[in-house]
């Protein structure tokens, strides 16, 4: 079992990195699914096959199909190499953060205590409760989120036909600048324009 | 070498791989990417906790909730992304900041 654990950990690392370092977005959706996948299996290892199986479904199916869908909305390019941050800079940041968190874990890691099986449907029905209701709560609230960022895609195109059944041409408004701020507006102007009472 | 320990090697790489693109990363899809890998690793973590201290259902009931809202997460983040693609035309976060100083 140690050894699966070690095969499992070290092909998870694997594909995590195969999913950042990639140079297309859909192959990195792809590697992200196999960490799920190894993930899973993982949990599954040590005990806890209810979360395996959230993480298998959840990770590596709804997740990857979201991912494949925004990368069929937005389109697969090649990805720009150029970093954010420089790289010796990020390696760093990420090298300090592992040696802390290695230096506050070390004392637990000698233990390995097994804990009796208890069941999770009590857990989350009776002492989690709350949890349970804050997902439901969370899953709606995301859905309604969803719906109303992708319907603002109609929008843009209702506004130049209210324009033509009224009748008027549509107004200008001039973009606010630090410029239009801070200058003194001659009396009967706003912005520029010529405002009559 | 226990389980537990390998477990841990196994959370520090997903973490340190997950904030290296987080730091590294100029597309918005690949960040959303980015924090899937640092929740992974965070559950992981939790269910690690859990064995080690003897409570595996609770880090259960725990873990299950941390997946639930980061897929929540994950989903709100890709809508936002496809806005942001429809409305700029790019989801290089360098090129999408309309702040002017």
């Amino acid at each position: 079992m140690i050894a699966l654990f070690l095969v499992l950990g070290l092909t998870g690392i694997a594909c995590a990195y195969r999913a950042i370092a990639g140079r297309h977005i859909l192959s990195s959706a792809i590697y992200l699914a196999c960490v799920s996948a190894v993930l899973a299996m993982m949990l599954y290892l040590l005990g806890t096959p209810q979360v395996a199986v959230i993480e298998l479904s959840v990770g590596a199916g709804l997740v990857t199909v979201l991912l494949v869908w925004a990368i069929s909305m937005t389109g697969d390019d090649a990805l720009d190499a150029r970093p954010m941050l420089p790289r010796p800079l990020a390696a760093a940041a990420v090298l300090l953060t592992a040696v802390l968190l290695f230096g506050m874990a070390a004392s637990v890691l000698a233990r390995d205590i097994i804990a009796e099986a208890a069941p999770l449907s009590h857990m989350l029905w009776a002492a989690r409760r709350l949890d349970v209701w804050v997902q439901i709560i969370l899953i709606f609230a995301g859905v309604l989120g969803v719906l109303g960022l992708l319907a603002e895609a109609e929008r843009p195109a209702k506004a130049p036909q209210l324009a033509e059944t009224s009748g008027r041409a549509p107004v200008e408004i001039p973009p606010v600048t630090a410029a239009s701020l801070t200058a003194d507006e001659p009396e009967g102007q706003v912005a520029g324009k010529e405002v009559r009472p | 070498m226990t389980p537990l320990t390998i477990g841990f090697m196994t959370v520090l790489g997903l973490l340190g791989i997950a904030l290296y693109g987080l730091l590294i990363t100029r597309d918005l899809i690949k960040v959303v990417i980015a924090l899937q890998l640092l929740v992974k690793a965070a559950v992981l973590a939790l269910v690690l906790a859990g064995r080690a201290a003897g409570q595996l259902a609770l880090s259960q009931s725990l873990a299950a909730t941390v997946i639930v809202a980061d897929t929540m997460v994950a989903v709100v983040g890709l809508a936002l992304a496809i806005q942001i693609q429809r409305r700029f035309g790019s989801l290089d976060v360098s090129t999408i900041s309309t702040l002017r100083g």
